[in-house]
């Protein structure tokens, strides 16, 4: 309040900015959110039209119904998961092991220069539209699973699952080398110190430290594979079929219709019943479900194994 | 694996440069020098049964363009106590690491001169540094044991090494010498990582020991540990040396005081300045720099 010391105006605020201040900070906030809010949109869409097939299909027989026949209104889930199961396991087969290895390569043994060509050739690989993957698999792969004498028919599981395979490789080894590049240098310094080989630290000392974030990465790349749709509908034909337990390896050669490709039939199908169109959801629901498990699943042992380091 | 690979291991071969060593003339004519390697002769405490394992002559380490080690010629006598102390970046680690080859590790070093174990140049081309650090057991500054149980630490080296036979007694036999049984002992399948930094240490020097090598090469083993633990990994190095030869960096001028016969100082540059009896280093050194560098007014 003195009048002697003409200084700034402190104490002066310019109309309206807290409020400014206010929107912003709701405007971020509902950015951030927007994601949430969809997903959650989704899911109870999802679950109510769902729930409408459900009142009229009993769930029992939806889950295990060894048929699909929209046209004789029969809904087996099984035919369906089948088909889903095996490209999971086929590529799962696949991308696995050769990720692991190429992220070992990356992280352990590469030189900058090698690992500089490497690492965006494997970006790449990932950036390729699966539908690519799907046309490669139709118009290469099969062809060539012929030519080396396997049984294959036009439409088949293997061929679709190899390319899966392949496309789900980069995510194995991208998160992969990610986790043993973060495993702490003296812990190789004392496998070294051991008297360890190269290959002994690498598969004795970085790779188990490695292990949470190297089974995530398993976990995200079969979500992606279960998840997986172009490259199915394209390769693995339009057939629902039960797997063939007495002759487990005649199942590869034969084309199956997992979830994905069903859904997207279904969807797009000139005439379909009320009840067939919102067996869509049915099935969409339960592919949600797994591979929301499959995450709570990869969330849980990454926060059970991971190990701390200073 | 490629177990005893290095050709002098066996122990009814002659070690020819035992002698040698004693009595060789020193390259570089240091006179300092020339009198540390006259391990016999020095009416150390513990200096009797000193015949000298390690051997450096002329030692040089490049890191790239820059120098980290001049010319070193040190004697390291067995089952004793060696400490070397300098000022940062002295190059005593870097010496350290030359005797089990963890250098090689290191892209840009480089190793010039010769260094015998045993009266086998470690530098030769047929050893196999794998096997050479099957020998010489290597215990670092930060405790660095795996994300594994207990058990499974000090069984790594036993397992890589095929020596799984009695693995439990001997598992129990190094956590023992490590003086961390008692406190292990019910929870050896707990991991490492749970235990505090000092038993975590002790644990490192039973993995370590577990193998029963020859040397073990401590790297500022203690720097990481509060003062309680320290004593605790001091007393310990003391026993070690009944039947390991420990050759030990420190930077801490009162423990090697404390627990060393030897002492090597080594001072900027990469140039070791004297090599004597501890006792003598920290009584009554023959340089002025060493000197300086003891009573804290260098360094």
């Amino acid at each position: 309040m003195s009048t002697e010391t003409p200084g700034p105006d402190i104490t002066s605020r310019p109309t309206g900015r807290a409020a400014r201040e206010r929107m912003y900070r709701y405007v971020l906030l509902l950015c951030a959110a927007a994601s949430i809010l969809v997903t959650v949109s989704i899911v109870v869409l999802l679950a109510r039209d769902a729930i409408t097939f459900f009142t009229l299909v009993n769930p029992v027989d939806f889950f295990t119904g060894t048929e699909f026949l929209i046209s004789r209104n029969v809904y087996g889930l099984l035919p369906l998961l089948s088909g889903t199961l095996l490209v999971t396991v086929i590529s799962a087969v696949i991308a696995l092991p050769t990720g692991v290895a190429a992220a070992i390569y990356l992280s352990e043994y590469a030189s900058d220069q090698m690992r500089s060509v490497l690492k965006p050739g494997l970006e790449i690989l990932a950036g390729i539209p699966t539908v690519v993957y799907g046309i490669f698999a139709l118009v290469y792969v099969t062809p060539f699973l012929q030519t080396i004498g396997l049984p294959v028919n036009t439409f088949n599981i293997l061929s679709a699952s190899i390319m899966v395979g392949i496309m789900i490789i980069p995510m194995v080894s991208s998160l992969s080398e990610d986790a043993m590049s973060s495993v702490p240098d003296s812990l190789r310094q004392a496998g070294y110190g051991m008297g360890a080989t190269k290959f002994e630290v690498t598969t004795g000392v970085v790779v188990p430290a490695a292990a949470s974030g190297i089974f995530s990465s398993f976990i995200l790349a079969l979500s992606r594979a279960i998840g997986e749709t172009m490259i199915v509908v394209v390769a693995a034909g339009s057939r629902p079929r039960m797997l063939n337990l007495s002759d487990p390896l005649a199942n590869l050669f034969q084309g199956y219709q997992p979830m994905t490709a069903a859904m997207v039939q279904i969807n797009s199908a000139d005439s379909v019943s009320q009840l067939g169109f919102t067996s869509l959801f049915a099935i969409g629901l339960t592919l949600f479900v797994i591979t929301f498990l499959l995450n709570l699943l990869s969330n849980r042992i990454a926060a059970r194994y991971r190990e701390e380091y200073e | 694996m490629t177990e005893n690979e290095m050709t002098s291991n066996d122990s009814t071969e002659p070690t020819p440069t035992t002698e040698t060593a004693a009595s060789s003339p020193d390259p570089s004519g240091d006179p300092l020098i020339e009198q540390s390697i006259d391990v016999e002769g020095t009416g150390d405490t513990a200096g009797e049964t000193g015949k000298p394992v390690i051997e450096s002559r002329d030692l040089n380490v490049f890191y790239g363009e820059t120098q980290a080690l001049q010319g070193i010629d040190l004697a390291i006598p067995e089952k004793q106590v060696t400490a070397m102390i300098g000022p940062s970046g002295c190059g005593k680690s870097t010496f350290l690491r030359c005797i089990n080859r963890m250098n090689d590790l290191i892209d840009a070093a480089r190793v010039e001169g010769d260094l015998y174990f045993e009266g086998k140049n470690v530098y030769d081309a047929d050893v196999d540094p794998v096997a050479l650090r099957r020998r010489i057991g290597m215990v670092f500054q930060h405790p660095n044991p795996f994300p594994k149980s207990i058990y499974d630490n000090v069984a790594y080296g036993l397992r890589i090494q095929d020596q799984t036979e009695n693995i439990d007694e001997k598992v129990e036999t190094a956590l023992k010498r490590a003086a961390l049984w008692d406190e292990v002992k019910d929870q050896l399948d707990k991991s490492a990582l749970d235990l505090s930094g000092g038993q975590q240490q002790r644990l490192c020097i039973a993995r370590a020991i577990a193998v029963d090598p020859d040397v073990i090469l401590m790297d500022e083993p203690a720097s990481a540990l509060d003062p309680i633990a320290t004593s605790k990994i001091e007393d310990l190095i003391e026993e070690l040396a009944e039947e390991f030869t420990v050759v030990i960096v420190t930077h801490n001028m009162q423990q090697a005081a404390r627990i060393s016969d030897k002492t090597a100082v080594f001072l900027t540059g990469g140039e070791l300045v004297e090599f004597d009896d501890t006792d003598k280093i920290f009584e009554n050194p023959d340089s002025q720099r060493v000197e300086d560098y003891i009573t804290g007014k260098f360094g």
